[in-house]
């Protein structure tokens, strides 16, 4: 399997504050990988530093080729980044938002739309209602459904499952699924909720203060008590 | 007021208060019964609307760059000075009325994106005040330029609309008035058409409201908040061409008091709204002429402090603007 995203010994800070010493991680096309950690360990900052929000030194590649310039110029070349609290615009209707979706491309939206239809059929009829009136787990499928629209090779996920019901995280996670089977997008996603994480991914990636401490096949790392107890805390 | 908004295709957002509707609802009534029994309240109040829109067209530019900004542009009003001299070279060159109208338009687009890219970028990410500061610096330096380019004296431009009179209903109604709300009208409707059905304009407001958030869908906000300068500057120069022809005469201070009536008209509206910047132009317009005509007192040596007066008697009962909306956020 080929890398579609690798990251060789990123540093990142905000400022004087240092929030990642050298990470390195790469991620297959058409894989699902999962970032887990503790509070404070680099998590969001790893999907900062490849959407490039935050100062950083080091190579980041997507499928070869150097990311470089704003996070408006990594949009363009194919990265959809759901940050912390969505990214949704809570003033824009349902519809504005999709369409900011597919900010990058140009041409008709409605063969986008009506696949997005299979995926949350609620969408169609919220279509003229402002995103901050929906709820939680509605504005969190409105975010993917945003980031499908940019017809994304690489899909970063900050935190999904925050304060979702846990009902729909498993909900949000099955969709995750699907689009990555069915779309083939390639997903990198950040999570505290370790257990659904490790189901969901094939590779993992656990940080530790802004290193990698450990990663590998998930199916290995669920196997492993220890390793389960001491990283993953369940 | 949520069923309202349902009923109509607005979003809520865009609707004032219930209270303010009512009031809003009221002056339309009064205008139309008073209207209807004089003659003269009648010419008045089209007068007020023809003056209010020029307000609401300045106030409107005010309000698209605080938006992006969030910051008062004091060199607005300058800017559009300088555009009706632009204008009126032209027509010195032999351009006609029209022609120099609508290359003036393309010219106030150009100065815009110019001043937004050589002057304000520089500071933009520095503190509000130093922004603030560096318009202030900007009102003085295109004074400054106009003067020793084209001289304090006045000069004379001909009229857009001659000076026809109509009569409606047995009520004069001047050609100038008719076409300056016409200009108005449209262009703030093209405006919004803009925003709302073009790409780059649904991403300048996607970068006005998250600016972080837009550049991650990969909206260049940069550059479009240079085209929002441009476009303020665009609506800014609409406002100075309508102006002109009502003071019959050009110059260098020709926008300064209708800055100050503009930055009223997008106080009372709210500040954040640009319907509520034209809805507080047309109120403060006819307002004014009303007031002037019929309390003698006031005549038209105190229009400009009895209008602050009154914004401020409403900023009292209505802090955020007729239109404005207490910003609330979760985080």
């Amino acid at each position: 399997m080929t890398a579609l995203l690798e990251l060789n010994e990123v540093h990142a800070r905000y400022g004087p504050v240092k929030a990642l010493h050298g990470i390195s991680l790469s991620v297959g096309e058409g894989e699902i990988a999962a970032v887990l950690g503790a509070n404070g360990a680099g998590k969001t900052t790893t999907l900062r530093a490849i959407s490039n929000t935050v100062e950083r030194e080091g190579e980041v590649l997507l499928a070869g080729n150097a990311l470089r310039g704003g996070p408006e110029s990594v949009a363009r070349l194919g990265v959809a980044h759901v940050p912390e609290g969505r990214g949704t615009f809570a003033e824009l209707t349902v519809w504005e938002n999709l369409r900011l979706g597919a900010y990058t491309r140009s041409g008709s939206l409605r063969d986008d739309f009506t696949r997005i239809g299979t995926y949350f059929p609620w969408l169609q009829e919220r279509k003229h209602q402002q995103a901050g009136t929906l709820s939680g787990g509605e504005q969190q499928m409105l975010a993917l459904a945003r980031a499908f629209m940019q017809r994304p090779r690489l899909l970063l996920l900050d935190e999904p499952s925050l304060g979702l019901a846990p009902l729909l995280v498993t909900e949000v996670f099955r969709i995750i699924k699907e689009l990555n089977e069915s779309e083939g997008v390639t997903v990198l996603v950040v999570e505290q909720n370790a257990h659904i994480a490790l189901q969901l991914a094939q590779a993992v990636y656990v940080l530790e203060v802004g290193r990698v401490a450990l990663s590998g096949p998930s199916a290995e790392l669920r196997e492993h008590e220890s390793i389960r107890r001491s990283y993953l805390g369940y | 007021m949520a069923e309202l908004a349902r009923r109509l295709p607005i979003p809520e957002r865009l609707l004032p208060a219930r209270p303010v509707l009512l009031v809003l609802v009221a002056a339309c009534i009064f205008l139309t019964v008073g209207s209807s029994i004089s003659t003269l309240f009648a010419q008045l109040t089209v007068a007020g609307v023809a003056s209010g829109v020029v307000f609401g067209s300045l106030g409107l530019a005010l309000v698209l760059i605080y938006r992006a900004t969030e910051v008062i542009n004091f060199a607005q009003g300058e800017m559009a000075m300088a555009c009706v001299y632009f204008a009126y070279q032209l027509m010195l060159w032999g351009l006609s009325y029209w022609a120099a109208f609508f290359s003036t338009l393309a010219i106030a687009f150009v100065f815009g994106v110019v001043i937004q890219q050589v002057v304000i970028r520089p500071v933009q990410h520095r503190s509000v005040i130093a922004v603030v500061i560096v318009t202030v610096g900007l009102f003085i330096l295109i004074d400054g330029l106009v003067e020793w380019k084209w001289g304090a004296n006045q000069r004379f431009m001909p009229a857009p609309f001659g000076n026809q009179v109509y009569r409606l209903g047995g009520v004069p109604v001047a050609r100038q008035q008719i076409g300056t709300i016409v200009i108005v009208l449209v262009c703030v409707l093209a405006l919004w058409a803009f925003f709302r059905f073009t790409k780059v304009g649904l991403g300048m407001r996607a970068g006005a409201l998250r600016p972080e958030a837009a550049r991650l869908v990969g909206v260049r906000t940069n550059a479009l908040l240079a085209v929002g300068w441009g476009l303020a500057a665009v609506l800014g120069a609409v406002a100075g061409l309508m102006t002109e022809p009502s003071q019959y005469v050009l110059s260098p201070t020709l926008m300064q008091p209708v800055l100050l009536y503009a930055f009223a008209a997008a106080v009372l509206g709210g500040l954040e709204s640009p319907g509520g910047a034209l809805v507080g132009g047309i109120a403060l317009g006819v307002f004014l002429n009303l007031i002037g005509q019929y309390w003698t007192f006031v005549g038209s040596v105190l229009q400009l402090p009895v209008a602050f007066a009154a914004l401020l008697l409403v900023l009292l009962v209505k802090p955020t603007g007729l239109f404005g909306h207490r910003s609330v956020r979760k985080v």
